[in-house]
């Protein structure tokens, strides 16, 4: 018997250790054993052209622009841009532990390796593909299908691939996920069937940022060249997809069926695509088949130039070409009708074969990314529009909530995090969410933040609940008891919000207010604030 | 308290708008530095009868899943489409209410019945937008809901809370599109207790010790940065203020019914959406340009004249109330009062005694400032056939909207400059001259 109550306490005692090892111990830093990264020869050479063609804009306009941001800044941007939330303290140690010339070049293999990278890609791109209501019920999983492309980012599969599937998908939406394209526009109420108006709308924007759905009801009346005729011939190429019992399936041969604006009767029209039309492969497949070919066609630049367009959006918070679903079809950088760096990321997007990870990378690399959105000299609008200074924008909501979670936990939350932790990190979230109010399809809205969001961060629960005294789980605890003084409480609060250490001026003012206790029981409620401050400032809310 | 001093913009408390021809009036009888002149223009701007009647404030009462107009404003007892309804005389002679709504009923001479709206969209989201903002839902950009318009386009009088306010919102919340998010209605409940995070977390001390740190940040993130950063961009430390003025406010009493008399409240109703309407009036009280109170559960695919009777009933009491108590508040002439649906329902009663979506005429009823009394125009078809544009006193959405902006004095057909470069007007519609009060 007392063989078992021994072994009862070690098991114990061991299970209690290793709780105890994973509650409280520091970050770990993982030793420096890779090789350095080194870009390949033609990700440079497409690096130095996209940055001369920046340089040439700034000469041309007399901008002088801002130095190269430090690691940190540059760091929690692509953090931002990639998973959604801000580095960890964990994360930020293991950075500065690498070499300094291939820190950042580390830092993105690193997060792009990382599933919160495929979830929070994902999360975005499908806003643009099946937008953000809940759908028809049943027949849309919207889930599944975020999954679904979350699994096809993690593995890097080619984008032109990828396109082609959610465009020319057959079968079930629980099986065949990419379909959820299609049924998200299913009529319940009506017809019961795609809507082939909506899917030719949510195609050009999505995959050729051309907004043909303004020419729906009439031509372009705004001085462009498309006609009402092309969105529906557009929209034709949808008109044989059905939804049945066993899922989306096409119809050979079902016509499309419209009345135009002042014409006496329907007529059906035919599928044509409304420009590029040489690319359109020849009778082959069905009519989706068809379609998902030409839009993907290497050689249909409005393809890439989409995805290039929206990916900076997402890594930098503003399009190169505004709104990010709305780039002239014909151009070029030297006419002005592109922006510096648009084309030559295009050129090598395609010849890469649509690698959406290069991409990232090089866009990553360049020195419009790394550029300080501060200066000695002075920063005017001038600077942010031509990318002469990293424009300030507001995080989204799902940035912001995955920041202060991530603020107030030392260790990386992401798939290794405890399932405990990622479930009360998930209810939180949505909870946060609703309250914060979501951006909707708008993705890229140049608003500025709201009253009800000011309250929410200021006296709301998640704050209060993420900054309180609480020593298991929230870093402002463990700061306060473990900083071996209060200058490195100060600078690890200020690592772990802002991603930065204390200026001098901050350093004092924090410093003197830790100091300033005399019950040694107040500090934890010191850092509190202190936390509540730093989430609570412009620089916490913005992508700078 | 006021830590950003001068970061107040045109909306903000303390500014021009304080200087309004009353405040100056009020400043003291003699005015004497103002010449005789400018002071008789003062008074008689103030007192012009068009200015008084002006109203300055929309309560939408909002029935959110489309109610049965045959069940509420426009019964047709005994006939095929009418189904259970029974029907009730009312103020305005030779005017039938259904019976589920006797109170509404004995103050209908008060209010305008529009009973053939007609619009082109029978899903909710779509209508719901439709409805609130006038316009059809457009892929390219998202319009303003008509609060949104009305605080953008009527000054601030000294109100240190949201002037847009939505109680129960449903999932298709006001928005301001646009014109910024900073016009999307404020989103409350239940107006009892205190609104979630209004109150401070911590005392007095430590929230004037976190601003202080919060200073000190803000102007590190000021430094070496676009000198037009706050005012231009972020408005990040004039939203603290905000919300920090409202926090502090004595206006936000509003917000919450309890000091009201328990007598009152059982006028309105005492369930959410009694209450609601009840906080809607004191919030236009206290100088909330729009408040939109939402009461759901309208959508009646199946059981339809039971479940429409329990939501008329709360309808009924609440719409009949808040008319009557802003009366009595001297607030009618002020205040326009707006209640409809995003569509009616279907004539005819499907296979499971329900009703389904019929956009193609439904009722919308206004009273009050701007209003004309006992008003009413057209009926749902006898056979249940569509209203079309030829139909006598069809009305389309944008119709109402226009109505509105004309009531409160505003440019309807001016154009916004959108950020897709196209202009677009604040209305498409034309007034509906029938319910125009003379100016």
């Amino acid at each position: 018997m007392w063989l078992k109550n021994i072994a009862f306490i070690a098991l114990a005692t061991i299970l209690f250790a290793s709780l105890a090892n994973w509650l409280l111990a520091p970050p770990r830093v993982e030793a420096i054993d890779t090789p350095l990264i080194v870009a390949d020869a033609s990700m440079l050479k497409a690096k130095q052209i996209i940055d001369a063609q920046f340089a040439e804009i700034w000469e041309r306009d007399d901008l002088k622009p801002a130095p190269k941001a430090d690691d940190l800044t540059i760091a929690r941007r692509i953090s931002l841009g990639l998973t959604g939330s801000i580095p960890s303290l964990e994360e930020i140690r293991l950075l500065e532990n690498r070499p300094q010339e291939d820190r950042l070049a580390w830092w993105v293999d690193h997060l792009l390796e990382d599933r919160r990278y495929g979830d929070y890609m994902a999360e975005r791109l499908s806003r643009a593909y099946v937008g953000t209501e809940n759908g028809p019920f049943l027949i849309f999983r919207k889930r599944r299908f975020v999954t679904w492309l979350s699994d096809q980012l993690m593995a890097n599969r080619p984008y032109d691939q990828l396109t082609k599937e959610l465009i020319a998908e057959s079968g079930l939406w629980t099986d065949h996920p990419a379909v959820n394209f299609i049924t998200a526009t299913v009529d319940q109420d009506g017809t019961k069937e795609p809507d082939v108006a909506m899917l030719a709308g949510r195609l050009a924007r999505a995959f050729l940022a051309t907004r043909i759905d303004c020419v729906q009801c009439h031509d372009d009346n705004l001085g462009g060249d498309l006609k009402q005729s092309d969105f529906h011939e557009l929209a034709s190429f949808f008109s044989e997809a059905q939804n049945s019992f066993v899922g989306i399936t096409d119809k050979k041969g079902r016509p499309y069926e419209f009345k135009y604006l002042n014409a006496e009767e329907e007529t059906t029209v035919p599928a044509q695509v409304p420009f590029n039309q040489q690319l359109l492969a020849e009778q082959s497949g069905t009519l989706r088949e068809r379609l998902a070919g030409w839009v993907t066609h290497p050689e249909n630049r409005p393809f890439a130039r989409a995805l290039v367009n929206r990916v900076w959006a997402v890594m930098t918070g503003r399009p190169l070409v505004e709104p990010v679903d709305s780039i002239p079809l014909e151009g070029s950088f030297e006419q002005g009708t592109y922006p510096p760096g648009l084309e030559p990321l295009v050129d090598e997007f395609i010849a890469s074969g649509f690698d959406l990870k290069e991409l990232i990378r090089l866009i990553a690399s360049t020195e419009a990314f790394q550029l300080d959105s501060r200066a000695e000299h002075e920063i005017t609008s001038r600077h942010e529009q031509t990318w002469a200074a990293f424009p300030v924008t507001m995080l989204r909501p799902e940035q912001v909530i995955g920041s202060i979670n991530q603020a107030t936990f030392l260790q990386t939350l992401n798939a290794d995090s405890h399932i405990l932790t990622r479930l009360i990190t998930f209810g939180e979230t949505n909870d946060f969410l609703k309250r914060y109010g979501d951006a909707g399809e708008d993705e890229f809205s140049m608003d500025g933040g709201t009253i009800p969001q000011r309250l929410l961060m200021m006296n709301g629960n998640l704050v209060k609940e993420r900054t309180k005294q609480n020593f298991l789980r929230n870093s402002a605890s463990r700061v306060a008891a473990l900083a071996p003084s209060d200058e490195v409480a100060v600078e690890t609060a200020f690592l772990c919000v802002l991603t930065r250490r204390p200026t001098e001026i901050e350093q004092q003012h924090f410093v003197a207010r830790l100091k300033d206790t005399e019950i040694e029981a107040n500090r934890m409620q010191d850092l509190e604030d202190i936390y509540w401050s730093l989430m609570n400032c412009t620089e916490f809310a913005w992508n700078h | 308290m006021n830590r950003f001093p001068n970061m107040l913009g045109p909306e903000g408390c303390g500014t021009a708008a304080h200087f309004s021809r009353r405040t100056l009036l009020q400043a003291g009888a003699g005015l004497a530095w103002l010449t005789p002149l400018s002071r008789l223009l003062a008074a008689s701007s103030e007192q012009s009868p068009a200015a008084r009647r002006r109203p300055k404030s929309v309560i939408v009462l909002w029935m959110q899943g489309g109610p049965s107009q045959l069940e509420t404003w426009d019964p047709h007892a005994g006939k095929l489409i009418g189904g259970d309804v029974k029907a009730i005389d009312t103020s305005v002679s030779g005017v039938q209410l259904a019976d589920t709504m006797p109170f509404t009923a004995e103050i209908m001479d008060q209010v305008s019945l529009l009973r053939c709206v007609t619009s082109k969209e029978g899903d909710h989201e779509r209508a719901t937008y439709n409805m609130q903002t006038g316009y059809r839902p457009d892929p390219t950009l998202v319009h303003p809901a008509i609060g949104a318009v009305m605080c953008h386009e009527l000054s601030v009088d000294g109100v240190e809370i949201p002037r847009h306010i939505s109680i129960f919102p449903s999932e298709f919340s006001p928005k301001g599109g646009f014109l910024g998010n900073k016009y999307d209605a404020f989103r409350m409940y239940d107006p009892i207790g205190p609104l979630p995070d209004l109150p401070k977390r911590v005392g007095e001390d430590r929230f004037e010790a976190r601003m202080a740190d919060l200073d000190i940040l803000e102007s590190s993130f000021a430094r070496g940065r676009r000198a037009d950063m706050e005012a231009n961009k972020t408005l990040h430390r004039k939203t603290v203020e905000r919300a920090t003025t409202m926090m502090t406010s004595d206006q936000i009493g509003a917000f919450n019914i309890d000091e009201v008399p328990q007598a009152i409240k059982d006028r309105f109703g005492d369930n959410g959406f009694g209450r609601g309407c009840l906080c809607a009036t004191q919030l236009i009280e206290t100088g909330v340009r729009c408040v939109q109170v939402t009461l759901s559960g309208w959508d009646t695919h199946a059981n339809n004249h039971q479940l429409q009777s329990a939501r008329a009933a709360q309808l009924d009491a609440a719409f009949s109330a808040t008319i009557k108590y802003l009366q009595e508040k001297e607030m009618f002439e002020d205040t326009l009062v707006l209640c409809g649906g995003e569509f009616g329902r279907t004539p005819k009663i499907n296979p499971a005694a329900g009703r389904d979506h019929w956009p193609h005429g439904f009722s919308v009823a206004l009273a009050g400032g701007g209003i004309r009394r006992g008003v009413v125009l057209g009926e749902t078809d006898p056979e249940g056939g569509k209203i079309t544009a030829d139909t006598k006193h069809a009305v389309r959405v944008e119709d109402i909207h226009a109505t509105i902006h004309s009531a409160l004095g505003i440019d309807f057909t001016k154009d916004y400059q959108t950020p897709i470069g196209r202009p677009m007007a604040i209305c498409q519609g034309e007034p509906i001259s029938q319910i125009i009060a003379d100016a």
